[in-house]
């Protein structure tokens, strides 16, 4: 059956929504400010300005707090992901939607509701003063972003791990435990290395959105806290300087890919045409 | 016994981190006063306030109606290309799947900023349309990668088969491949749904006057502090999805058992 002509919208679509807006942005950042389009000139000074120091930490501040908080979804979230995998079909089916429900809940809001509990007045510095210690400084910090990153990015490092592990034939574990194996060796011969492409995926799902994230940031960091986010949004919505802003998103663009390819490395098992690598 | 005790409870403690927010949220939607640090006494009138209050009704208007929108048109258009995009073969089709692919892997503040760049290009106004038209745009790859799966499961030689006894190409599709791959388009759809009406990121860069949706309302808000009202919608919305999936659960596993006892037998 000849079917292809269904799809000739969304390939129009697809130039026209996505294409076309990724060479126009390359295009800014490649180009100085300009009123017309017509007389751009090429220049590598977008680029050039984000070796300045001060951009450049920015850069570094938001790839450390992205790899800390995969690191500790990931920390976190393997052993639930393997607790719930472990369970009846019937009883682990509702303990891994009660870790997708929270998701239903604006993001916004929820991130919001942090700041209630760390506040100064909060409830964690209330328990905090009743043990007797003097209120601590929880919010507007570091600590504080890192919280809300594993806060909103721990179902996505759970759910790809979780449902790679529940595939598992349980045969496997039990006959590696016939022939010996003892409990630490089955999981780092048999678990581990089976659930690896729910890692991988798991990282990207929580790296991604951890470099990019402003939201984050700017609610629970405080009004001049700095992620290479937040310096996209002040450079299209506030300053006004889209030369520049563009060249932030495409090293950031190139980063993500970067970091893309290297996690496919470690995956053995590729699946072929769905992915990018 | 120990051990079981001690994953219990780390269990529970992962439980708690995630539900403490949400808690705190449905808590203070009955609180008196607006401050959002100080509980001063039961109140139910930020629920009777939600229906009087028009920035945040028109809010909730503009998020339902292009959740909606966005995820019909979507599903549609990414229907058609999951049906197309399977016939293609070779080289051809990799192009195409791993163009799908890049709004999935894009940051979606990099998504955001180049549809706000395109937007401006074509000198379109910020506004309903610019925010429908990105939403679209977001949505379509996952319609599609949720109803290509379904398309590789199905019988190739079905539509054949219904064309060889005589059904035109476009009356196989409806009665044959449509009702073949429906559990994906409904997946589809439902994603597309969640994710318009989730969405911030690229709702605030290809917003316009007057245009807002909820999330964009909240973050506006956070600086001043958040109005009660919206923990009031919130928990009203956040309690009819839970009912929702109670009463879907309890028929799928209802299901689940009837399955069960088949294969028992």
């Amino acid at each position: 059956m000849k079917m292809k002509w269904t799809s000739y919208p969304y390939l129009l679509w697809i130039i026209i929504f996505i294409l076309v807006p990724l060479v126009l942005v390359l295009l800014y950042a490649i180009t100085a400010t300009e009123e017309h389009i017509s007389n751009l000139e090429f220049t590598l000074d977008n680029f050039n300005r984000f070796l300045d120091p001060k951009y450049f930490d920015v850069l570094w501040v938001s790839v450390k707090l992205a790899l800390q908080s995969t690191v500790m979804t990931l920390i976190l979230g393997y052993p639930i992901a393997i607790l719930i995998a472990k369970e009846k079909p019937s009883k682990r089916n509702i303990l891994i939607s009660l870790f997708i429900i929270p998701m239903w809940m604006n993001f916004l809001l929820r991130t919001y509701a942090w700041l209630t509990l760390l506040g100064k007045n909060g409830i964690i510095n209330f328990i905090i003063s009743q043990l007797g210690f003097g209120p601590l400084d929880l919010l507007y910090n570091d600590g504080a972003v890192l919280l809300g990153m594993v806060y909103n990015f721990l179902p996505f490092m759970i759910l790809p791990i979780y449902s790679v592990l529940v595939k598992i034939d349980n045969s496997l574990m039990e006959s590696a435990e016939d022939l010996g194996a003892n409990k630490f060796q089955v999981f780092t011969k048999i678990t581990l290395p089976l659930s690896i492409p729910g890692i991988i995926t798991g990282i990207t799902m929580v790296f991604m959105p951890a470099v990019s994230t402003f939201v984050i940031s700017r609610l629970l960091g405080g009004g001049q806290y700095m992620l290479i986010g937040n310096l996209v949004e002040q450079q299209f919505l506030w300053v006004g300087d889209w030369h520049f802003g563009s060249a932030i998103s495409i090293i950031m663009m190139i980063f993500i890919l970067l970091t893309m390819a290297i996690t496919a490395k470690f995956d053995t098992q590729k699946k072929g045409s769905r992915g990018l690598w | 016994m120990v051990g079981k005790i001690l994953k219990r409870l780390y269990i529970i403690l992962m439980f708690l981190f995630l539900y403490a927010p949400i808690i705190v949220l449905i808590i203070f939607s009955f609180n008196e006063s607006k401050s959002r640090g100080t509980w001063s006494g039961f109140t139910l009138k930020w629920y009777i306030e939600l229906f009087r209050d028009a920035e945040v009704l028109k809010a909730l208007y503009y998020t339902v109606i292009i959740a909606l929108s966005a995820s019909i048109i979507s599903t549609i258009i990414g229907t058609f290309a999951a049906i197309g995009i399977y016939d293609m073969c070779g080289i051809n089709k990799k192009i195409v799947l791993n163009l799908n692919y890049l709004p999935v892997i894009n940051p979606d503040i990099v998504t955001a900023v180049s549809l706000m760049t395109l937007f401006r290009f074509l000198r379109l106004e910020f506004g309903f349309v610019t925010m429908l038209l990105s939403h679209i745009t977001f949505c379509i790859p996952y319609v599609i990668l949720s109803v290509l799966p379904k398309l590789q499961q199905m019988n190739k030689h079905l539509a054949e088969a219904a064309m060889d006894l005589g059904a035109t190409p476009m009356y196989a599709m409806k009665k044959v491949v449509i009702p073949e791959i429906i559990p994906g388009i409904i997946t589809g759809a439902l994603m597309a749904f969640t994710l318009s009406i989730d969405d911030f990121v690229i709702s605030f860069f290809n917003k316009g006057a007057g245009i807002t949706n909820l999330s964009i309302t909240i973050f506006s808000m956070a600086r001043r502090g958040i109005n009660p009202v919206i923990n009031a919608l919130s928990t009203l919305m956040f309690t009819g999805l839970l009912i929702l999936l109670l009463v879907i659960n309890k028929r799928s596993t209802k299901n689940l058992n009837k399955e069960v006892k088949l294969y028992e037998k």
